[in-house]
C-alpha cells in the first residue's frame, strides 16, 4: 500500500488531537487528546519502518527489518505507564479542587 | 679578609647592638643604663671610625664584602661597605658628634619616663645606624637602605612626642618629601641597571660604564640624583619639611636636621662627582637651586621668632651653600662646609636646646632675653656659633664659606654677589638671634625667671667640645694664598675627586682677587653683624603685626599654603572623586546597574508564565510551526 | 619510602582536606580549634619538609604524583610541586596557623562548619598551586572559592549577604569564563596514551595544554577569558570592585585568606596557564595588561588616602600593591619576574599581618573608623610598634622583605618602559601617605573614650605577629632563600 495513506491518517489523527489540547477545557478529554497524538506519530513509525524494512531487505541483517516495530512496543509501555500516572494526577486533582477543568490548574503562578 | 679595615662593619654594628638593647629592654631598663648603652655603643663605633680614620690617612682604602645581598644572574648587589677618604671623613662626623649629642641628651631628655627615654635612645641608635650604613655603602642600594633608613629615624623622631597631633603631621610631612626625593633616587638606580647593569660605585662610576653612557643618560640620572637630594638635604622644592621637623626633640634637630641627615644629599652627589662634572646642565641646575634655596631660607630666617624655626631656616640656607658648591664643581668646599658646618650648627642647636631647657621649654624667643647673666657657658659657646657661621676669621665658617664663594666667582659672578647678600643676611640674623636670646633685659615671665639656670654638665661639656672644634675644624682646611700647603683637606679627599678634577680643570683665581673676596665677604658680614646688635640688643616686645615684606617673610613666602592650594588639594579632592564617582556611581554602579537590569528583565518575563495550560500548548504550538516555517523557507 | 606511598603535594591537600571534613562533625568548639590548629600545623610541617626536598632533579618522586582520574576525557589526578609551586604552597602552609592562631579568641557560631569550611579552603588553595591538570586546577579552583562563599555569607558582616552576592557573581563568571577557555583548548590540545594502553584524542594535562598550536586569533579571544578570571581574582581594575566590601564584611580570617593568598591565584593562574598556553596573545596584550595594572596603582592609591575604614584601607592598599605585581607580571623579564616572585611570598606575609593587627584593634575597640580611633601607642605600646613595623614592611622600606620584590619589580618595570615605572613609582609615595596617615589616625594623638580602654596584646597574638615579623627581617636582610627557590621557574617563564 502507498505510504501517503498512512501519512496522511496520522496526519488527520494528530491534527484532531492537537484541536483537542487546544480547545477542550476537560483534562481527561485533553489527557485522551495526547494520546491520539501519540498513538498517531506510533502509527507513522510502524509505517515507515515497513517502507524501509522492505527497500533494504537485501543488505541488513535478519532482525534490521523489526527494529522499529520493537521501539514502538517500547513506547506503548512508556505510554501506558504514563496513562497511569497521569490519571492519577488526574484523580488527585479532582479530590482536590472538585473539578477537571484544566483553567483552574494555575495554582503556581503566584 | 687579611685588610685590618674589614673591621669596618663594627661601626653600623654597634649602635645596631645598641637599638636592639634599648629598644627591646626599654621596660626594664634603668635611665642611667640605658644612657650609658647608648652614648657607649656610639664612643665605641668613634674609637673604631678614628682607627680606620688613621688607617686611610695612611692610604689604605678598602672595599670590604659581607655577603650578597641579592644575587641573580643579571645583578649581583653586595653588602659591601667601603672605607676611602670621603666615608672615613663621615664616620668621624658622625660617630663624633652623634656621641656628645647622646650625651647631651642623657640630660636633655631626663625627664621622659624611663621607657620613653629608651625609646628614644633607640630611635637615636638606629638614626646612627641608619646614617653610617649610607655613607658606608660600597653602591647605592646599601647607601639606599640607610637613606630611606635615615628617613624613617627622622620620622620616628619627629613624631617622638606622639601624642601632640601637629608633632606627628610634621613627621609625616618630612617622611613624605623625603620619599618624593627617594623615587628620584631609585629611579636613577634603575637607569644604571638598565645602562650598566650594576650598582657599584667602583663599577658605575668608572670610565669604562661611563663610557656607556650618552649625555643624556647623564644628565637624566644626575637629574635623578639631584631630586633624591632635594628631599633628603632640604633644597627648593622640597625644603618645607625641615623646618617643621623642629616638633623633635632638640638634640634630633641637632644631630639629624643639621649635622647629618640633611647631608646626605650632599655626601651623595660628591660620591657620585664624576657624573656631575660630566653633566654641565645638571650643574647649572643644582648651582641655580642651591643660590635660590639659600636666599629664599636666609630672608624667612630674618622674620622668625621660633629659636629653632630660624637655626632651621638657616640650615636650609647653608645646605643651600654646599649645593653652589657642588653646583660650580667645588666638591672638596662642599664637603668642607659639610664639616664645619656640623660642628657649629650642632653647637647652635644644642645651644638654643639648652635655652629652651632653661626656659622651661619656650621657643620664642621674644619672651627670652638677657640671658647672659644666667647661661655664661651657653652664651660663650652660643657666641662662638654665630660669629662661625657668620663667618668671621679665624673661625671655621669662614675659611669653608670662602672657599665655595671663590668657586662661585669664577663660575659666575651673579652667583658670587647673591652668595655675599647670603653671607649677609645670615650675620644679621644669627646675631639678631644672639641679640633678642642673650642681650637686653629678660622679658619672660616670672616664674621663667626663677628658674633661669646653667644647664649640667652634660649639655655643657658637649657644647665646650662642639666650640673648640668650631674654632679650630676649619683650620684643615686654609686656603693656599694664606698658608702654603694648608688646604689638608683638599690633599686628602684628592683621590675621590681626582677623575672630576681631571675633566673639569679649575682656575685658580689669583692672589689679589682671593684677597678682595675674603675681604668684601667679611666686611659685610661684620657690618650685618653690627646692625643686628645695635637694633635688637634692646629689643621691645611688641605686638604691632609686620607689614609688607616683612609680613610675607614671616609667613614663609606663603610656600605651605600654595602646596597646599597646588598640591595637597587637588590630590585630595581627585581621590574623593574617585572614591564618589569613579568607583561608586561609576564602577560599581554599571556592576549593579547589570544586575538590575537582568532583575528587571526576568520580572517582565514573568508574565508569560501564565499557568494556563491552554497558553502553553498554543505557544509550544506555534513554535513548532515557526519552526517548520523556517526550515521549509530557509 | 616517601615518594613511593606519599608524595608532598598530596599530603598538602589530603591533611586539611580529611580534618576539614571531620571537622564538620565535631561539636566542641574548642576540639574543633584545636583541631584545626593542629591540622593546619601538621601541613605546615609537611611544607617545610617538601621545601627541604624541593629540588626536582634529586628528588624527583617526591614532589610528582600521577593517579588515574577521568581516563576517558584525558584527565588525571596530577599534582606537582614546581618552584612557584612551592613558594605558594609554603606561604598558605604558613598562614593559615597564623590565622588560626591570631584570630584564637574570635568566637564563631557554629565553629565546626566555620573551621571546617576554611580548611577545606585550604585544600583548594593547595590544589590550585599543585595541579598539572587542567581540569583539576578548575576543580581546586573552585574548590578553594565556594567555601568562601559560605564563609562570608554565614559570618560576616551586616552587609554580609549583598556583597557576598557581588563577590559570587564576579569570580563565578571569571571562573566560567575561564571553564570555556579551557575547554576550548582542550578541544585543540593534542592526544595521550596511558600505560594500559588507552588512548585519547585530547587531554587536559598540562604538558598537552603546552604544547597546543593555537593560531594568534584563537589566542586573542582565549587570552581574554582566562585574564577575566585572573583579572578578578588578582584584582585588576576595573574589576576590584567586590574586593574592598567582600574585604570589609567578611570574618577577618576569612579576610586574610583572601588577601594573603587567595590574589595570589590569579597571579599564578597567569603565571601557570595563561602566559605559556597563550604565550602569542601573552605578548600582544601585555601592554594593555600593564596600563591597566598601573591606573590600578595610581586609582587604588588614591581612594585609599580618603578611606575611613581601616579594612576598607587596607583593601585597597592591597589593590594597589597586586597592580604592581601584574604589571610586573605581564612585563615578562628576568627582573621583574623574580621580583613578582619574591613580592608574592612577602605581601602574603605583611598583608596578613597587616589584618591581624586590625582583628584586634577590632576586637579591643570595636570600630573600624580611622576618625573614632587615636591614642593607642600610649595604650598598646606593643602592639603599636609592631603594627609600624608591618605597615613598613608594606611600604617597602629597605631591609623589610617588601623592599627586595618592589626594587626589582619597579627596576624590570624601568626596562619595558620608563613611565611605568615612573607612574607607578607614584605609587610609592601615595602608599606612604596613607600608611602613615593610618598609624597616625589609630597610634598617634589624644586618647579619647573609645581607646582609652584599650589593653596591649595577648601573648597568642604576639606569637603570631612575631613569626611575621621574624620573616619580615629574616627576608628583608636575606632575600637570597626565596630568590634562589624561584630563579628557576622565572628562567622557566622566559623561555
Amino acid at each position: 500500500m502507498d505510504i501517503k495513506a498512512y501519512i496522511i491518517l496520522s496526519l488527520v489523527l494528530f491534527s484532531i488531537g492537537m484541536i483537542g489540547v487546544l480547545v477542550r477545557r476537560n483534562s481527561i478529554v485533553v489527557f485522551m487528546c495526547i494520546e491520539l497524538m501519540l498513538n498517531s506519530v506510533n502509527l507513522l513509525l510502524v509505517a515507515f519502518s515497513k517502507m524501509h524494512a522492505i527497500s533494504g531487505i537485501a543488505k541488513a541483517s535478519p532482525t534490521y527489518a523489526n527494529d522499529a516495530q520493537i521501539f514502538v512496543f517500547f513506547i506503548m509501555v512508556v505510554a501506558a505507564a504514563e496513562v497511569t500516572v497521569g490519571l492519577a494526577i488526574i484523580v488527585m486533582l479532582y479530590r482536590n479542587i472538585h473539578s477537571v477543568d484544566i483553567n483552574f490548574l494555575n495554582r503556581l503562578k503566584n | 679578609m687579611n685588610n685590618v679595615l674589614h673591621i669596618v662593619w663594627l661601626v653600623p654594628f654597634l649602635p645596631l647592638v645598641g637599638f636592639l638593647i634599648t629598644g627591646l629592654l626599654r621596660n626594664h631598663l634603668s635611665k642611667a643604663l640605658t644612657g650609658i648603652i647608648a652614648s657607649g655603643v656610639i664612643a665605641a663605633a668613634f674609637g673604631v671610625s678614628f682607627y680606620l680614620f688613621t688607617e686611610v690617612l695612611k692610604g689604605n682604602t678598602y672595599v670590604a664584602h659581607y655577603f650578597n645581598f641579592i644575587q641573580t644572574d643579571y645583578l649581583t648587589i653586595g653588602f659591601d661597605l667601603k672605607v676611602d677618604q670621603l666615608s672615613s671623613l663621615f664616620l668621624l662626623i658622625i660617630t663624633g658628634i652623634g656621641f656628645l649629642i647622646h650625651v647631651y641628651s642623657t640630660s636633655y631628655m631626663h625627664e621622659e619616663s624611663s621607657a620613653h627615654f629608651a625609646r628614644y635612645f633607640s630611635y637615636l641608635n638606629l638614626f646612627v645606624f641608619s646614617m653610617l650604613l649610607l655613607v658606608l655603602g660600597s653602591n647605592y642600594i646599601i647607601m639606599f637602605i640607610g637613606w630611606e633608613g635615615v628617613g624613617l629615624c627622622s620620622y620616628l623622631l619627629i613624631g617622638y612626642w606622639f601624642k601632640n597631633i601637629e608633632y606627628t603631621n610634621a613627621a609625616k610631612k618630612a617622611f613624605i618629601m623625603n620619599r618624593i626625593g627617594d623615587l628620584g633616587f631609585l629611579l636613577a638606580v634603575f637607569w644604571f641597571i638598565a645602562k650598566v647593569g650594576s650598582v657599584d660605585y667602583d663599577v658605575v662610576l668608572s670610565a669604562a660604564s661611563i663610557s656607556k653612557l650618552t649625555a643624556t643618560d647623564i644628565t637624566g640620572i644626575t637629574m635623578l640624583l639631584f631630586i633624591g637630594a632635594t628631599g633628603k638635604s632640604a633644597q627648593i622644592p622640597l625644603y618645607t619639611w625641615l623646618p617643621d621637623a623642629m616638633a623633635g626633640p632638640t638634640p634630633v634637630s641637632a644631630l639629624i636636621h643639621a649635622a647629618t641627615m640633611v647631608t646626605a644629599g650632599i655626601y651623595m652627589i660628591a660620591r657620585s662627582n664624576v657624573l656631575f662634572t660630566m653633566a654641565h646642565t645638571t650643574q647649572n641646575v643644582i648651582a641655580i637651586v642651591g643660590i635660590a634655596t639659600m636666599v629664599v631660607a636666609a630672608t624667612i630666617a630674618l622674620k622668625q621668632n621660633d629659636i629653632k624655626k630660624v637655626l632651621a631656616y638657616s640650615t636650609v640656607s647653608q645646605l643651600g651653600y654646599m649645593f653652589v658648591a657642588l653646583g660650580t664643581g667645588a666638591y672638596t668646599a662642599a664637603v668642607f662646609h659639610v664639616m664645619t658646618h656640623a660642628f657649629f650648627k650642632a653647637l647652635l642647636f644644642l645651644g638654643a636646646g639648652s635655652v629652651i631647657h632653661a626656659m622651661g621649654g619656650e621657643q620664642d624667643m621674644r619672651n627670652m632675653g638677657g640671658l647672659k647673666k644666667y647661661m655664661p657657658f651657653t652664651k660663650i659657646t652660643f657666641l662662638v656659633g654665630c660669629i662661625a657661621i657668620a663667618g668671621i676669621p679665624p673661625f671655621s665658617g669662614f675659611f669653608s664659606k670662602d672657599e665655595i664663594l671663590a668657586s662661585a666667582f669664577e663660575h659666575n659672578k651673579i652667583l658670587w654677589v647673591i652668595g655675599v647678600l647670603g653671607a649677609m643676611m645670615t650675620a644679621f640674623y644669627m646675631f639678631r638671634l644672639y641679640a633678642m636670646t642673650f642681650m637686653g633685659n629678660f622679658r619672660g615671665t616670672e616664674h621663667q625667671q626663677q628658674h633661669l639656670h646653667e644647664s649640667p654638665a652634660a649639655i655643657t661639656i658637649p657644647l665646650i667640645i662642639l666650640a673648640f672644634l668650631s674654632i679650630i675644624g676649619g683650620w684643615v682646611g686654609i686656603p693656599e694664598v694664606m698658608v702654603h700647603g694648608g688646604h689638608r683637606l683638599e690633599h686628602f679627599l684628592e683621590p675621590i675627586f681626582r677623575a672630576s678634577n681631571a675633566i673639569d680643570l679649575k682656575h685658580i683665581p689669583d692672589h689679589t682677587t682671593e684677597w678682595m673676596l675674603m675681604g668684601v665677604s667679611v666686611a659685610v658680614s661684620i657690618m650685618a653683624i653690627l646692625f643686628a646688635i645695635s637694633k635688637f640688643s634692646k629689643y621691645n616686645k611688641s605686638d604691632a603685626p609686620e607689614t609688607g615684606i616683612g609680613r610675607i617673610l614671616q609667613h614663609k613666602w606663603y610656600v605651605d599654603e600654595i602646596y597646599n592650594a597646588v598640591i595637597t588639594k587637588p590630590l585630595a579632592r581627585l581621590s574623593a572623586f574617585f572614591d564618589a564617582i569613579i568607583e561608586r556611581r561609576g564602577i560599581d554602579a554599571i556592576v549593579n546597574g547589570t544586575g538590575k537590569a537582568v532583575n528587571y528583565g526576568s520580572r517582565q518575563l514573568r508574565w508569560l508564565q501564565s499557568g494556563q495550560v491552554g497558553a502553553y500548548v498554543l505557544l509550544m504550538v506555534l513554535g513548532i510551526i515557526i519552526l517548520f516555517i523556517i526550515q521549509m523557507f530557509l | 619510602m616517601l615518594g613511593t606511598y606519599f608524595t608532598f603535594p598530596e599530603l598538602l591537600i589530603w591533611i586539611p582536606l580529611f580534618t576539614g571534613i571531620i571537622c564538620f562533625f565535631l561539636k566542641n568548639q574548642k576540639t574543633v580549634r584545636s583541631v584545626a590548629i593542629i591540622s593546619s600545623i601538621a601541613t605546615l610541617a609537611v611544607s617545610c619538609c617538601a621545601l627541604y626536598f624541593s629540588d626536582a632533579v634529586k628528588y624527583p618522586s617526591y614532589n610528582q604524583v600521577n593517579y588515574i582520574w577521568m581516563k576517558q576525557i584525558g584527565s588525571t589526578l596530577h599534582l606537582g610541586l614546581d618552584k612557584t609551586g612551592h613558594l605558594l604552597t609554603f606561604l598558605t602552609a604558613l598562614s593559615f596557623p597564623v590565622i588560626f592562631i591570631t584570630t584564637i579568641k574570635n568566637n564563631y557560631k557554629n565553629a565546626a562548619a566555620f573551621y571546617g569550611l576554611m580548611l577545606l579552603s585550604q585544600a583548594g588553595l593547595m590544589g590550585v598551586f599543585s595541579a598539572m591538570d587542567a581540569l583539576l586546577f578548575y576543580f581546586c579552583w573552585e574548590l578553594a572559592l565556594v567555601p568562601v562563599y559560605f564563609l562570608c555569607s554565614k559570618w560576616g558582616g551586616e552587609k554580609r549577604i549583598q556583597t557576598t552576592f557581588k563577590f559570587f557573581v564576579y569570580t563565578f563568571l571569571g571562573s566560567l569564563l575561564m571553564l570555556i577557555g579551557i575547554m576550548y583548548v582542550y578541544m585543540h590540545s593534542p592526544g595521550r596514551a596511558f600505560e594500559d594502553g588507552t588512548t585519547v584524542a585530547h587531554s587536559f594535562s598540562m604538558q598537552a595544554f603546552y604544547t597546543t598550536a593555537l593560531s594568534l586569533k584563537d589566542q586573542s579571544w582565549l587570552f581574554w577569558l582566562f585574564f577575566a578570571a585572573f583579572a578578578v581574582k588578582m584584582p585588576i581594575f576595573p574589576l576590584h570592585t567586590w574586593q574592598p566590601d567582600t574585604y570589609d564584611q567578611s570574618p577577618t580570617a576569612v579576610t586574610m585568606v583572601l588577601s594573603g593568598i587567595m590574589v595570589k591565584m590569579g597571579l599564578f593562574g597567569v603565571i601557570r596557564w595563561l602566559l605559556p598556553v597563550l604565550p602569542g596573545a601573552s605578548h600582544k596584550f601585555a601592554n594593555i595588561a600593564i596600563v591597566l595594572s598601573i591606573v590600578g596603582i595610581i586609582y587604588a592609591s588614591c581612594i585609599a588616602m580618603v578611606q575611613d575604614n581601616i579594612k576598607k584601607l587596607i583593601a585597597y592598599s592591597s589593590i594597589a600593591h597586586i597592580g604592581l605585581m601584574s604589571a610586573s607580571l605581564f612585563s615578562v623579564n628576568e627582573m621583574s619576574l623574580q621580583g613578582m616572585m619574591i613580592q608574592m611570598f612577602n605581601h602574603g606575609i605583611n598583608i596578613i599581618g597587616l589584618w591581624v593587627v586590625v582583628d584586634i584593634l577590632e576586637r579591643k575597640t570595636g570600630v573600624k573608623q580611622l576618625s573614632q580611633l587615636g591614642g593607642i601607642a600610649a595604650k598598646a605600646p606593643a602592639l603599636t610598634w609592631m603594627l609600624v613595623i608591618i605597615a613598613l614592611a608594606n611600604i617597602a622600606l629597605p631591609l623589610t622583605n617588601g623592599f627586595v620584590g618592589e626594587f626589582m619589580m619597579f627596576a624590570g618595570l624601568y626596562q619595558v618602559n620608563i613611565w611605568y615605572a615612573v607612574i607607578s613609582g607614584l605609587g610609592i609615595i601615595l602608599a606612604a601617605v596613607y600608611t602613615l596617615n593610618m598609624i597616625q589616625k589609630i597610634f598617634y594623638g589624644p586618647v579619647n573614650s573609645i581607646t582609652e580602654n584599650v589593653t596591649d596584646i595577648s601573648f597568642n597574638e604576639k606569637l603570631g605577629l612575631m613569626v611575621i615579623i621574624i620573616f619580615i627581617f629574616v627576608l628583608g636582610v636575606y632575600p637570597q632563600p626565596l630568590i634562589e627557590l624561584t630563579k628557576n621557574a622565572v628562567e622557566g617563564l622566559l623561555h
